[in-house]
């Protein structure tokens, strides 16, 4: 699909709708920005919502400014969401926005200056600003519409708040579901669904609200059918298949509960909190148990107790959090615990960029813990996969017997697309607990040699009485006094990963096996590093990717895939040395943490591109990069 | 039929255990060390009130009294240094089956654990946690404890512990929702007994702090106690710890000590004329985090996989 330009085909009349006929177009960015707590996710998510029943791909994903109540017309306070259509799937969230709606010229700026528009992009601007009492907002009004105006945006200013003071006394808390009215025109949304839609939303607050917010949704139709001289059509995408709407964390919290994981301890923390937000509303309805600890060490100290009596347990946290959990992850690890501990990645180090996006724990999640700690490393690239991937892990868990860290990021956190309803399947689930007599004369750590795997008992097993310890210990789990047994267990925990690793099957390539460049990726990267490839691709240039989805151990054949392309590049939203900066060459440059793992395992000369601006990879900014790189 | 009798039935004789069934690995404790004592009070009643062994789990973090759980015969789980407690925690969680007791010491209880030990005593699940007390950091080789009296000689203060120390009773009996505490010492087996035994019959978090005797590191610090047992008074109450009248005879204090009485209760903890042993507060009464985190066990697969499609459901586009 193309990105940053649209295939604008001829426009076509609508007599049914009046007006101008709609621009056909195969993909659209709208924004809305306001001021927090002005409802404008609200507004983007019940219109994502329409529009994905209504058979466009989607991806919605918020703005979120880094303080609760950041100060009112502020650039940092830009709130808001995007939401990108298409008539396709959509994986990521697209380039530079199409259509915004603004509710004042500061928090627009804020957007401007993250780099969110272009020349054409077309802004529909609250315009009472211009009108205010205070001589100030006046002026940084008139200054920021000449500026946004030199810059080539299509601003149009509109009087959206006075439109809705016709109907409500209070329309700063009303205008969110006249915006909805009006991307409903533009975008031919069929209204009653919209109707039925925002009575979902309201449901809980009465038949008053239900009808002021469907007036205003009118009104807001009825104003862009008056007054706006444009429209656009997105068909919608051919699909049988029945879809779920949901957001990453959405995705993470019913993949626990349909990964039979009866058991998650957590400590809130920035952007994984809301995994335990949706346990805590829908975890009843499968007999969950969700615990708030009292702090991120507790929690996993919790899950892992819960896990030895046999009870399958998560922990969720993000990079601060798996910090603090790394001597428990350590003894996870050393008495082979099975566990499954989600990491939802955010800006760091330290407490970093909160609400934003990186993916910096990898090297953290490998080699965090001290000694020898070989773990299994999962990470998901869709919002489908933060679903799938909890039971897969929960599965390996137990399989390997030992914790396995499942990475997802802000980005997949907060992005809410469509994708084919999981089913609930009872293999899925956890078995139940099994209390039969534990074999007699089989030690609690009967390690298979050629593999490294061995069965664990549970307590109320019979005769399976032992003492787990995070000692160096003995087949029997008694502590070693001897000077091999702590080499033989390092060995043990090792061959897991060796012996998962031979029923991993080589990543499949996206584009040709072979040519002048392979990017490889991990996590929430997959669809922009798709989108930006195809584009390039399609203009002929011989690039093609490769996404992992197990980092540790890594899938096989990587370097048989990688000796078939001239260069290799390492594509993550992490941190490297700008190649040109002062004092790099080979010796002192830094590479991103992907590189460092693919060069130790593959003994290749791989690049790394990539940023931390806490802002997501877009099509856009890969494609340049790469085409850059194809046509030195 | 092949020689079996008709009357043969698939009745299982009873299942009788002896302290045997409740011995793990030798013990490694110094001689002397109070330790042992409390291993064999714990064996003992696992024995009395006949626990399966498959159905009892200790738990411990690090530390001298830590090795107790590879001493015992049953489950056991020796952790980190100050983690036994969301261990414990996490294994009762949705196992109420199970009978867990809590081995953990002044250094890992009340200094590297301590924000699990004011939030243990809160959640009130269903466990026994020993505080086995030994004014000193033993394992690690003679360092200052929370506990350590003013003036203990360890090798980080040579001249002398410079603070005043921790009260464990004071500040359990200060954490909200605490139900069961108690002080017991290692050197008379009977009242140790009685008050482990009390613990564990306490339907919920029982805390028990025993003055753990450490002749390598802190053998002068009881000494006296040991050898003047007017030093300490004996707490009674019918809701206490009951001693037979020849134990009793040994200790010349008795005071009668109302255990539902927090103020008083509090009182007692923080007394500097004479020690406490027995029972000084419990509260049935108290919210057990245990039960409502087993809430859902009893869910059918049939049920949870309805659960989760109607969840699902509510995401369908
Ligand atoms: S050092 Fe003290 S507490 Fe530790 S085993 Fe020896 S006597 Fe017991």
């Amino acid at each position: 699909m193309s990105a940053s330009t649209t295939s604008e085909l001829a426009p076509q009349t609508d007599p049914k709708a009046g007006g101008p006929a709609p621009l056909r177009l195969d993909q659209h960015i709208v924004e809305i920005v306001s001021d927090s707590g002005e409802g404008a996710q609200k507004a983007g998510q019940t219109f994502g919502a329409v529009s994905a029943k209504m058979g466009n791909g989607v991806w919605t994903v918020e703005i979120i400014p880094a303080e609760i109540k950041p100060p009112a017309r502020s650039r940092a306070g830009a709130s808001g969401i995007r939401v990108r259509l298409g008539s396709k799937p959509i994986t990521n969230m697209g380039d530079e926005a199409d259509l915004v709606v603004a509710f004042n010229e500061q928090v627009l700026y804020g957007r401007v200056e993250q780099g969110a528009y272009k020349p054409g992009t077309k802004i529909l601007l609250e315009n009472r600003w211009a009108t205010d009492g205070l001589d100030e907002i006046r002026e940084q009004y008139a200054k920021a519409l000449a500026d946004f105006r030199s810059q080539g945006f299509d601003v149009i200013e509109l009087p959206m708040e006075e439109e809705c003071r016709k109907l409500t006394k209070n329309p700063r808390l009303g205008k969110n579901m006249f915006v909805v009215g009006m991307l409903c025109h533009i975008y031919e949304r069929d209204l009653d669904k919209v109707n039925d839609e925002v009575a979902f939303v309201f449901a809980k607050k009465g038949a008053k609200v239900i009808e002021l917010n469907q007036q205003l949704l009118r009104a807001g139709a009825e104003f862009a059918k008056a007054n706006l001289p444009f429209r656009f059509h997105i068909a919608p995408w051919e699909n049988e298949k029945p879809m779920v709407v949901m957001n990453g964390n959405q995705a993470l919290a019913l993949g626990i509960m349909a990964a039979g994981i009866e058991t998650v301890a957590m400590y809130p923390i920035t952007p994984a909190t809301s995994v335990s937000h949706h346990l805590g509303s829908v975890y009843p309805a499968v007999g969950g148990c969700l615990h708030q600890a009292e702090d991120e060490i507790a929690a996993i100290g919790f899950a892992i107790g819960a896990s030895y009596a046999g009870k399958t347990a998560a922990t969720v946290t993000s990079g601060p959090g798996l910090a603090l959990k790394t001597e428990f992850l350590g003894l996870a690890v050393m008495a082979e615990i099975p566990l499954v501990i989600i990491d939802v990645q955010r800006g760091g180090p330290s407490t970093g960029l909160p609400t934003k996006v990186e993916q910096g724990d990898l090297l953290a999640a490998l080699h965090g813990t001290p000694g020898d700690a070989p773990k299994i490393i999962l990470a998901a690239s869709t919002i489908e996969e933060c679903y799938h991937f909890v039971i897969l892990s929960r599965r390996l868990a137990e399989a390997f017997r030992g914790p396995v860290i499942l990475l997802t990021d802000a980005n997949l956190a907060t992005g809410v697309s469509p994708f084919p309803r999981p089913p609930a399947k009872e293999e899925w689930f956890a078995p139940p607990l099994d209390q039969s007599p534990w074999s007699e004369g089989l030690k609690p750590y009967a390690w298979n040699p050629e593999t490294g795997l061995s069965p664990r008992p549970i307590p109320g097993q019979v005769g399976g009485e032992y003492v787990l310890t995070g000692l160096a210990h003995t087949d029997e789990s008694h502590v070693a006094y001897d000077p091999t047994s702590n080499q033989t267990g390092c060995e043990m925990r090792s061959l897991k990963l060796a012996a998962l690793q031979k029923t991993l099957k080589p990543p499949k390539v996206h584009g040709d096996p072979e040519g002048d460049l392979l990017v490889v990726g991990w996590g929430s990267t997959l669809g922009a590093i798709e989108e930006a490839v195809d584009r390039l691709r399609a203009e002929g240039f011989r690039v093609s990717s490769v996404h992992l989805r197990f980092l540790s151990p890594l899938e096989p054949g990587l370097a048989e895939i990688f000796k078939h392309f001239k260069s290799i590049l390492s594509v993550g939203i992490s941190y490297n040395d700008p190649p040109d900066g002062p004092l790099m060459n080979e010796e002192t440059r830094r590479h991103a943490a992907l590189t460092v793992v693919l060069r130790e395992h593959t003994r290749m000369d791989i690049d790394s591109w990539g940023h931390c601006y806490g802002q997501p990879l877009t099509p856009g900014t890969i494609y340049a990069e790469l085409r850059q790189r194809l046509t030195r | 039929m092949f020689g079996l009798k008709s009357d043969w039935s698939l009745d299982v004789p009873a299942r009788y255990f002896t302290l045997e069934d409740y011995e793990g690995g030798t013990a490694r404790w110094c001689p002397g060390c109070g330790d042992l004592a409390v291993l064999t009070a714990v064996q003992r009643i696992c024995r009395e009130e006949q626990l399966p062994p498959e159905k009892v789990v200790s738990v411990s973090g690090i530390g001298c009294s830590s090795r107790f759980p590879h001493y015992m015969g049953t489950y056991g789980f020796h952790g980190l240094h100050g983690r036994a407690l969301p261990v414990a925690c996490g294994v009762k969680a949705r196992r109420p089956d199970l009978t867990v007791w809590v081995a953990t010491g002044d250094g890992d209880c009340c200094s590297i654990g301590a924000g699990h030990w004011v939030h243990a005593t809160r959640y009130n699940m269903d466990m026994t946690v020993m505080l086995f007390d030994n004014n000193v950091y033993g394992l690690t080789k003679n360092q200052t404890s929370p506990t350590s009296p003013v003036g203990l000689k360890t090798n980080t203060h040579p001249r002398g512990a410079w603070l005043p120390p921790l009260n464990p009773l004071s500040a359990t009996l200060g954490f909200t929702n605490a139900s069961f505490v108690a002080q017991t010492i290692d050197w008379n087996p009977p009242h140790l007994y009685e008050t482990l035994k009390a613990a564990h019959h306490h339907k919920g978090f029982s805390f028990v702090r025993i003055l753990q005797r450490c002749p390598t590191y802190t053998d002068h610090v009881f000494e006296e106690l040991q050898r003047d047992p007017s030093q300490l008074v004996v707490l009674n109450h019918d809701e206490g710890v009951s001693l037979e009248p020849s134990v009793g005879k040994m200790f010349p204090n008795h005071e009668r000590h109302d255990p539902s009485n927090l103020d008083e209760a509090r009182r007692q903890a923080g007394r500097e004329d004479l020690i406490p042993i027995g029972v000084l507060f419990r509260n049935e009464a108290c919210p057990r985090y245990d039960e409502y985190t087993a809430q859902g066990l009893d869910m059918t697969m049939d049920e949870r996989i309805a659960g989760l499609n109607r969840e699902l459901d509510r995401f369908a586009i």
